[in-house]
């Protein structure tokens, strides 16, 4: 990262609001995106496996740094907490299992996107409550959300077809001839897929959080009072928000099952895996995409190198590692929220600014 | 006070029509009367000063006109219209934008995020184009950028453009906070203290504001300042407050000389 902005002016508005202003950061996104298109699905991770690579790691990732996106968006952008996530993931996923069952035919990619609305709907829904309370009470309100979301998916039968085992299953369907869900779907044609959407998802969350709307959040994160003095509607500015995050959650949730678990039921979408979204979201960093790639990779990578290291270089069981890794993740969270609230995105951006007056101190 | 469309101040300076008028407002909390019944108005263009001790009920006031608080009884008219019971929200769009006696800035965004926030109700651009932010969504964004970085030269923040307002020294941050409100493009500009805990030269400063956006953008102000000098100076009438009640109100000098204002400031031999 030895690079400056040096020499590289911006002369008109158009290029100050850029995404990425500096050619080198350009360059770098190339280059993630050139790995993440050209090299992970043809070699995987070197020095692993490649079906546990994809599997294990990077399927899951890709998936839950949707969800990290979404959540930091009612979280990090818009200060409304919330202990919903794995319940909205699930209306997610249940409403795409029932999409496609009343529409077999219809392009799969399609179903998932549309289920993201279900749950954006459910979100909103949920999110009326934030109107006159703040703060813990509104976790309370969310995990209200949470345990009465949870009840539908055990009792509501319509929602897994009355299957006995209460499960839902994908279905195997194919997109252009290639098989994209179901047991016999190719790793490599999942991940592109899920690789995609995050990719689309992650310029729309890009997009949204730099222009009016994405402002309109802020305030309401920052001074409501003033937000409202402005002209910023806090129903239109917090439902929005409630939507929006869901309609994240809610693809999230349709790809884990559709692209990754192959089928699932209530405990999925438990609150354990709430508080884990809400982990990625702190510990990359509230109010960052960007943060949202990092807290999710290293929350779900953390405890897999663990265990691997553990077991490789000291013997010590998978078992065994498993708690440690809980432990070190718990302390880690505690550590960063001391050291730097604002996660690994800061973290990675005093980095970039230290090395960018390097060799100097100041 | 004549109601006459226009109207000479004895600076010489020529201000308009009434724009805003209370009438006979009463706002209580529970036993408390806040404001009891005060009637006064705000002329387009002018500098309407309201001063008056601690408790007076001057930030309530100016609650009241910008729909944070409703009173109790009253009327406040709007532009030779009576204005309904609104939201704050909703006046902001009748064209009032305040600043705040203790800063209120998005503490997370930068100085010119900061001053596009202002630009909130200009800016229509439907949620698609907000998603894919390219062609008109681009082009409003650029625009209200221009815009705002015109006034950013106005107030002279440039060289803090970019950084987080959290982090900038209380003189500034109450001129970002004019920025903002300056970028609403308001008809009517309440300022809740805009001085308050500056030194000599920041309060030059920002009378130098004052009078420039007055007197550039025609923006009627109507502010609250213990400063009795800077008052005096830049206010072309004035409105006193007590406790609630309506003291004085006429030019600067007027209400310097009316006995019932020397004696709220200096106290009275009982």
């Amino acid at each position: 990262m030895f690079y400056r902005e040096a020499g590289q002016y911006n002369t008109t508005y158009e290029q100050d609001l850029q995404a990425f202003p500096i050619k080198q950061d350009k360059i770098g996104i190339a280059i993630w995106l050139v790995l993440a298109y050209l090299f992970v699905p043809f070699f995987g991770i070197p020095g692993l496996e490649y079906g546990f690579a994809m599997n294990a790691i990077m399927i899951p990732v890709l998936i839950f740094t949707i969800t990290t996106i979404g959540l930091n968006i009612l979280v990090g952008f818009t200060g409304q907490i919330s202990l919903g996530t794995g319940a909205f993931m699930g209306v997610g996923a249940y409403a795409c299992y029932k999409l496609t069952s009343y529409f077999p035919d219809t392009n799969i990619i399609i179903l998932i996107l549309a289920s993201g609305f279900v749950s954006a709907i459910v979100g909103a829904l949920f999110g009326l409550p934030s109107l006159r309370i703040k703060g813990f009470y509104l976790v309370v309100a969310t995990l209200a959300a949470q345990f009465f979301l949870e009840w539908c998916f055990i009792r509501v039968g319509w929602l897994y077809n009355y299957n006995p085992s209460g499960a839902i299953e994908v279905p195997q369907r194919e997109v252009l001839g290639w098989i994209v869900t179901g047991a016999s779907a190719e790793p490599m044609t999942r991940y592109l897929v899920v690789l995609s959407i995050l990719v689309f998802l992650a310029i729309i969350a890009g997009n949204l959080t730099r222009g009016r709307i994405g402002r309109s959040w802020m305030m309401i994160r920052d001074m409501d009072i003033a937000a409202e003095l402005i002209g910023v509607r806090p129903l239109t500015a917090k439902l929005s928000a409630f939507a929006v995050s869901s309609y994240f959650i809610g693809v999230s949730g349709a790809l884990m099952v559709f692209m990754w678990l192959g089928a699932a039921e209530v405990e999925s979408f438990d609150v354990n895996h709430s508080f884990l979204y809400l982990f990625m979201v702190i510990l990359g960093g509230l109010g960052s995409i960007t943060g949202s790639f990092m807290g999710a990779a290293f929350i779900w990578t953390f405890p897999i190198i663990l265990k691997e290291l553990g077991k490789s270089w000291f013997g010590i069981n998978a078992t065994v590692m498993e708690n440690v890794s809980l432990v070190a993740i718990g302390v880690m969270i505690v550590v960063i929220l001391i050291a730097e609230p604002h996660g690994m995105a800061r973290l990675w951006q005093i980095v970039k600014q230290k090395l960018r007056i390097w060799p100097f101190p100041h | 006070m004549s109601t006459a469309e226009t109207f000479i101040t004895p600076d010489g300076r020529t201000i308009g029509a009434v724009m805003m008028e209370m009438k006979n407002i009463t706002l209580r909390f529970g036993g408390v009367v806040a404001i009891q019944d005060i009637s006064f108005d705000i002329r387009e263009g002018e500098i309407r000063a309201i001063i008056g001790p601690n408790g007076a009920g001057k930030s309530s006031m100016l609650n009241v006109i910008n729909g944070f608080y409703h009173p109790q009884e009253g009327e406040v008219w709007f532009r030779g219209a009576k204005r309904p019971s609104m939201k704050p929200y909703q006046i902001a769009k009748q064209g009032i934008a305040r600043t705040f006696q203790n800063i209120a800035l998005f503490k997370g965004m930068t100085t010119v995020e900061n001053v596009m926030t202002g630009r909130q109700l200009m800016m229509k651009k439907s949620f698609l184009w907000q998603m894919l932010r390219v062609g008109p969504a681009m082009t409003e964004e650029v625009e209200h950028r221009r815009r705002c970085e015109e006034i950013i030269d106005f107030l002279e923040i440039q060289h803090i453009r970019k950084e987080p307002v959290g982090s900038l020294p209380y003189g500034l941050q109450k001129r970002v906070e004019l920025a903002r409100a300056l970028a609403m493009e308001p008809k009517l500009l309440l300022l809740d203290e805009p001085m308050a805990g500056m030194n000599v030269e920041e309060k030059e400063d920002m009378s130098r504001f004052i009078l420039d956006v007055n007197d550039q953008y025609g923006t009627t102000i109507a502010l609250i300042e213990h400063d009795m000098s800077v008052v005096m100076d830049l206010a072309d009438r004035v409105v006193c407050l007590d406790y609630g009640k309506m003291l004085a109100d006429g030019t600067p000098s007027e209400v310097q000389k009316n006995q019932a204002v020397i004696d709220a400031y200096l106290g009275v031999e009982h």
